[in-house]
């Protein structure tokens, strides 16, 4: 809330304007760039960590160290949602999904699976 | 322009729309005469649309959430008109989508959630001896956009017209292909916005739970209410931001024409499904698990006994806050991810069972040998434990993903959430209203009154949804407008159902008025021997809450300090209490939100624009306001106090 400082908030200009700058590149690197895909999701992959330090140190108190064991709890709590969330996506639709019908691949894979229930 | 106004502006053609339309512009003016009549708007502006005292925050939730019961519980009675004389076409199959739509997601995220969370924002403080939550500013932020978030989902009734895929919204049936126009655009802006507000309240309530309790009160000494919010803010803070992310893709595939979800365009549909449910699990878990505290604090103060086994229900919610997020994908087993996938999904949401049993026992322990006084709150948490513990049997058979292949869409599965979801958060709501409203209020609700209403919900919910297992079991699949003869006599007995629930709710709401006029008033702050910190305060409650604040000695502070004679007003120790100032900043920022959405549901994105400009400059002069709040002189205190405790002694 209030009573820290009562100066220009310069942390929170710089990491909002931080914040926006690498939003944009993000999505320009997947819209308009033209890079090739696996540098596309590197290069939106090292700006999203960088905004994550970003937000943690400029805006949440990542720093100040009265509530610390809160802190670290909930960090973990974050990576471990996080990994949840990531992991159990690719896991769960990854399931023979695509797009081109004619090659059969993905029913094979369907079919083997009804197999390997059945035995 | 006046070909697109009532072509596509208005919703035109239907009887009952514009029945509604004449109905919202009577009580429109008939609200705007009154104000005006008794010249309450500056009364309104500075006690309530200014306001960020949580009482009052959270008394404003709770009306906003009875009125979208009653909007709810209107689509339910038409839904049910519709399947008792399927051949008469009372609605068509257009309208009947949009009904189940609006029903759905208004009794979810405006009804339910709102509900809670205006329970929590009355008695979470007051419990931990608190005289605020830690941002006030941010709980009327919070409130505001919940109110413009609902305002301009209940909107797409009249114009443009409603959303209709589902409360689920499953693409690609809600893309922009298989659904122009703005009636998604409704659903994705109005929970967009209302849902920023949840996620406020949550880090709201985790840093007011973690950092403003009473001296004395470590975790293991707060009422158990207390630590189910605690847990349901930690689930709203990591589960919301998925559903933010998930309603801004489908908006920029909606209106900026880009592929997540769509078919054509390499879009993953399913992934808008597994994204929702990411979210919608963890969801069921933040609309139940308030409600088992209010359960808790009820049958303990009316079985006049401590809380048994309040370490085992602490874990437990511990326990289920963990497991909710492994659990999403028994809501679309049917996707087919496999035998993997399903197996493990299955297990985990089996898992659950467990910690939701431990509870139970634990508040059948907590009456065993009480002393149990049969007042209004305790018939719903008494009415709550075997119909919760149906939805729950249901629930385990659901879990099944063999089995599920049969049970899903179809009426079993609306019958099973709807026992859990009714008996849990909508009985845990009427428990917890009738409960605190002595002390938000200042008088009980009539007792009489109360229980005619509890027995007509309770009766008509039983007869409205056991029936529907069957219909499940029959093949009767949900979201349909008609149905096969055989379906016809058990689709009878559950509309008899409804009109008994709606009777009940009616009473209920009868009752506010009812004791509002007749009701004898509370001399005294401890309406029913209470136990916990909430009950130490005078009624009404000073808007400092406490004089002094308490020193926790034990758990249920409050039954302590009744026994060693110590009061919340400790005449020797008053010091200035610190408060925050009243701020229409909330209020003024949501209403350009409100502006921002509706340009973005009509794709205008001038009027957007001009709106976001708005709420930013908002911000911008929130960011550079450095008001302090006030002090309250310790004479203020001393009069208010006197006032109030003057009939106690």
């Amino acid at each position: 809330m209030s009573g820290h400082s009562e100066g220009f908030p310069k942390k929170h200009i710089v990491g909002f304007l931080g914040s926006m700058v690498l939003t944009i590149a993000a999505a320009w690197a997947a819209v308009g760039s033209g890079l090739p895909t696996p540098w596309i999701i590197a290069s939106i992959m090292v700006m999203a960590v960088i905004q994550a330090g970003i937000q943690l140190f400029m805006f949440m108190h990542m720093t100040e160290t009265e509530s610390g064991g809160i802190q670290v709890g909930n960090m973990l709590h974050a990576f471990f949602i996080a990994a949840i969330i990531i992991a159990g996506s690719i896991w769960t639709m990854s399931f023979g999904y695509a797009h081109n019908h004619d090659d059969g691949g993905s029913g094979e894979m369907e079919m083997e699976n009804h197999q390997d229930m059945e035995e | 322009m006046l070909d697109f106004l009532l072509n596509e502006f208005l919703v035109t053609g239907d009887p009952l729309i514009y029945g509604a339309m004449v109905s919202m512009v009577l009580v429109s003016i008939a609200i705007v005469y009154v104000l005006t009549y008794f010249k309450k708007w500056g009364y309104l502006w500075r006690e309530w649309l200014t306001t960020v005292d949580h009482k009052k925050i959270g008394i404003m939730y709770i009306i906003a959430a009875i009125a979208m019961l009653f909007r709810g519980g209107v689509d339910a009675l038409l839904m049910r008109t519709q399947l008792t004389l399927p051949g008469m076409e009372f609605l068509n199959s257009q309208h009947y989508n949009e009904i189940f739509t609006t029903h759905g997601t208004i009794m979810i995220i405006f009804m339910a959630m709102p509900f809670l969370i205006g329970l929590m924002n009355f008695v979470v403080p007051l419990q931990i001896g608190a005289r605020d939550v830690a941002f006030p500013f941010l709980n009327a932020v919070s409130f505001w956009s919940f109110a413009i978030g609902a305002l301009l989902f209940n909107l797409s009734f009249v114009i443009g017209g409603s959303p209709d895929a589902g409360w689920t919204n499953y693409a690609p049936m809600a893309g922009p292909n298989l659904n122009p126009g703005p009636n998604i655009n409704y659903y994705l802006i109005g929970l967009q916005i209302s849902g920023i507000g949840t996620l406020a309240t949550g880090i709201n309530f985790l840093a007011t739970i973690l950092k403003m309790r009473a001296p004395g009160m470590t975790l293991m000494r707060m009422p158990i209410f207390t630590w189910s919010s605690l847990i349901t803010s930690l689930i709203i803070t990591f589960a919301f931001p998925i559903l933010t992310v998930a309603l801004a893709l489908m908006t920029i595939d909606r209106i900026f024409g880009s592929q997540f979800f769509t078919l054509t365009g390499d879009g993953m549909p399913m992934m808008w499904a597994n994204l929702f449910w990411l979210w919608g699990h963890p969801e069921v878990y933040i609309v139940i698990l308030p409600a088992f505290g209010i359960f808790s604090e009820v049958i303990s103060t009316f079985a006049r006994k401590q809380l048994f086994g309040y370490k085992a229900m602490v874990w437990s919610m511990v326990i289920i806050a963990g497991l909710s997020f492994v659990v999403w994908v028994h809501h679309f087993f049917t996707m087919g991810a496999g035998a993997g996938v399903n197996s493990f999904f299955s297990i985990t949401t089996m898992l659950i069972s467990v910690p939701t049993g431990v509870k139970i026992f634990n508040w059948l322990g907590t009456m065993y040998k009480g002393k149990i006084r049969f007042d209004t709150p305790m018939l719903w948490a008494l009415g709550f434990i075997p119909c919760f513990v149906l939805g729950g049997v249901t629930g385990v058979m659901l879990a099944m993903a063999a089995a599920d292949y049969q049970y899903h869409n179809t009426y079993f599965l609306v019958a099973h959430f709807h026992n859990v979801l009714i008996a849990g958060t909508v009985f845990g709501c009427f428990a917890g209203l009738t409960f605190w409203y002595p002390k938000m209020f200042g008088h009980k609700m009539n007792e009489t009154l109360g229980k005619i209403s509890f027995w007509f919900f309770l009766i008509g919910f039983n007869v409205c949804f056991l029936p529907m297992y069957f219909l499940g079991f029959a093949g009767m699949p949900r979201r349909t407008y008609s149905i096969e003869p055989e379906w016809m006599p058990l689709n009878v007995v559950s509309s008899v159902g409804a009109v008994l629930m709606a009777v009940g709710f009616a009473v209920f709401v009868y009752n506010i008025y009812y004791s509002f006029r007749y009701s004898p008033r509370e001399t005294q702050g401890d309406a029913w021997d209470g136990r916990a910190l909430e009950w130490a305060t005078t009624t009404p409650v000073p808007f400092y809450n406490f004089a002094t604040v308490p020193k926790v000695e034990g758990p249920e502070a409050y039954w302590l300090m009744k026994q060693k004679g110590k009061t919340t007003y400790d005449k020797n120790n008053l010091e200035p209490i610190h408060m925050p100032s009243d701020s229409g900043v909330p209020f003024i920022m949501m209403a350009f939100m409100f502006v921002a959405g509706f340009g973005l549901v009509w794709e205008w994105m001038i009027v957007a624009i001009a709106g976001l400009i708005g709420v930013l400059a908002c911000m911008f002069i929130r960011s550079f306001d450095y008001d302090h709040g006030f002090h309250v002189s310790v004479e203020e205190i001393k009069e208010t106090e006197e006032k109030a405790r003057r009939e106690e002694k």
